[in-house]
């Protein structure tokens, strides 16, 4: 008897990113509001992130009405519906009710049907983590148009005494719709992690921990305190800005492009010290438009590429069909490169 | 390659120079990076990996918070280089 065969699953040929939304929370904190928390400068601040203001969500802003919004305008850009989204991808590290997945409510308010959908946990390279895997489910044949939604409610996580990470965080959601193309417009995501150095950005204790020592407190024990993130800046500045130039390096090879073919360079916005440094270690040429979103959204972690991408097509910085340089970087350590055709 | 102490706090002057845009005449053996020269804890990141390139040493980030002066940086080039 011959072994029956399966019949193998066939998909687009490449797939490209075809709609861009952002979603920015209403409430703007200036720096001179994160003074009232810290002792610290408005010049202090800036000259250390570059950032002058974030955005943080207030109670009707959750993660999923921040991802819907955005959802919404990467949808309507894309020329799709949302019944014709095969799949549903939600990277986040902020969303505080870890089950279900937020990504199958998301999918659900939007109207994708039966879409698969689910979560992921890659903090800072939560996007190009979810833009690879979208990549490879249109060109694997089981999805035709993929929604990748970077999100995230930072806020929720900070402790507005740590004076290293009180004016960092912010809040908000990109998200974009990938699918099925002609011609390359994705090229190889570069993607990895280096669990070595999984603590130098961290939650600072497991939720277990935070709940036992507020059991405790009913006793005798340890003041309960909400776990917040912290990071070990150093160490973190000098991997963000010197391994992960050669990663960003890695994706441009990959996709045979050179720094000066790029209409482009939208790193993660994780500080505008670690963006400046890494165009030097890049040698990325002048001519490139390099995202600084970070000035007016603070840190958002999964959310801040596909933020700046929509601000640089909007404010006409980017066109519609460059080629653009992503690379988000951060806890776990993880990270994740590509080259992409702007939609 | 036999290096001087001269040599390596011209070279970690010129490093600070270029980085921080301290005059290179102000990055003496005393000085405090943070205290004196204003070089903040990440431009401090930029000149260690300058210097790891120019001196050929590795400096680790747990090494890093131990430099404190111009002096504890030549030291420890001129110890591990």
């Amino acid at each position: 008897m011959t072994t029956p065969q399966i019949r193998p699953a066939t998909g687009a040929a490449f797939s490209r990113i075809l709609g861009v939304g952002g979603y920015r929370p209403v409430r703007v904190i200036p720096n001179s509001e994160v003074l009232n928390w810290i002792d610290s400068s408005d010049e202090w601040i800036r000259s250390r992130s570059g950032i002058a203001e974030r955005r943080w969500a207030g109670p009707e802003e959750s993660v999923a009405e921040m991802s819907v919004q955005a959802a919404g305008k990467a949808i309507a850009q894309s020329g799709i519906t949302a019944e014709q989204i095969g799949g549903v991808i939600v990277a986040t590290v902020s969303h505080l009710k870890q089950t279900p997945a937020i990504a199958t409510e998301i999918a659900q308010r939007l109207g994708c049907g039966t879409a698969p959908a689910f979560d992921i946990s890659a903090a800072c390279a939560g996007f190009g983590y979810g833009l690879g895997l979208a990549d490879g489910m249109i060109r694997g044949g089981s999805a035709e148009y993929v929604l990748v939604i970077g999100v995230e409610r930072l806020s929720d996580l900070t402790d507005t005494s740590d004076r290293s990470t009180a004016f960092i965080f912010g809040d908000g959601a990109g998200a974009v719709i990938v699918g099925p193309s002609d011609t390359p417009g994705i090229g190889k995501v570069i993607w990895g992690s280096d669990g070595s150095q999984r603590d130098v950005i961290s939650q600072t204790q497991a939720w277990d921990t935070a709940f036992a020592k507020q059991d405790a407190v009913n006793g005798v024990g340890e003041e309960q305190k909400w776990p917040a993130l912290r990071m070990d800046g150093q160490p973190v500045f000098r991997w963000a800005v010197w391994e992960m130039a050669k990663v960003a390096q890695q994706a441009l090879d990959a996709a045979g492009i050179t720094a000066d073919q790029l209409g482009a360079f939208i790193p993660h916005q994780a500080n505008m010290r670690i963006t400046d440094a890494m165009i030097k270690a890049l040698k990325l040429p002048a001519s490139v438009p390099v995202a600084r979103d970070i000035a007016e959204t603070g840190n958002t972690s999964a959310a801040s590429i596909p933020l700046a991408m929509e601000r640089m097509l909007e404010s006409g910085e980017a066109r519609s069909g460059d080629l653009a340089l992503i690379i988000g970087f951060g806890a776990g350590l993880v990270y994740a490169a590509a080259v992409v055709t702007l939609p | 390659m036999a290096t001087t102490k001269d040599e390596v706090l011209e070279g970690l002057a010129e490093i600070v120079n270029e980085i921080a845009g301290i005059p290179a005449e102000d990055v003496e053996l005393d000085k405090s990076f943070t205290d004196d020269l204003d070089v903040d804890s990440l431009s401090m990141v930029e000149v260690v990996v300058a210097a790891e390139e120019r001196f050929d040493v590795k400096i680790p980030d747990d090494e890093v918070k131990n430099l404190k002066t111009v002096g504890d940086a030549v030291n420890y080039i001129l110890a591990n280089a």
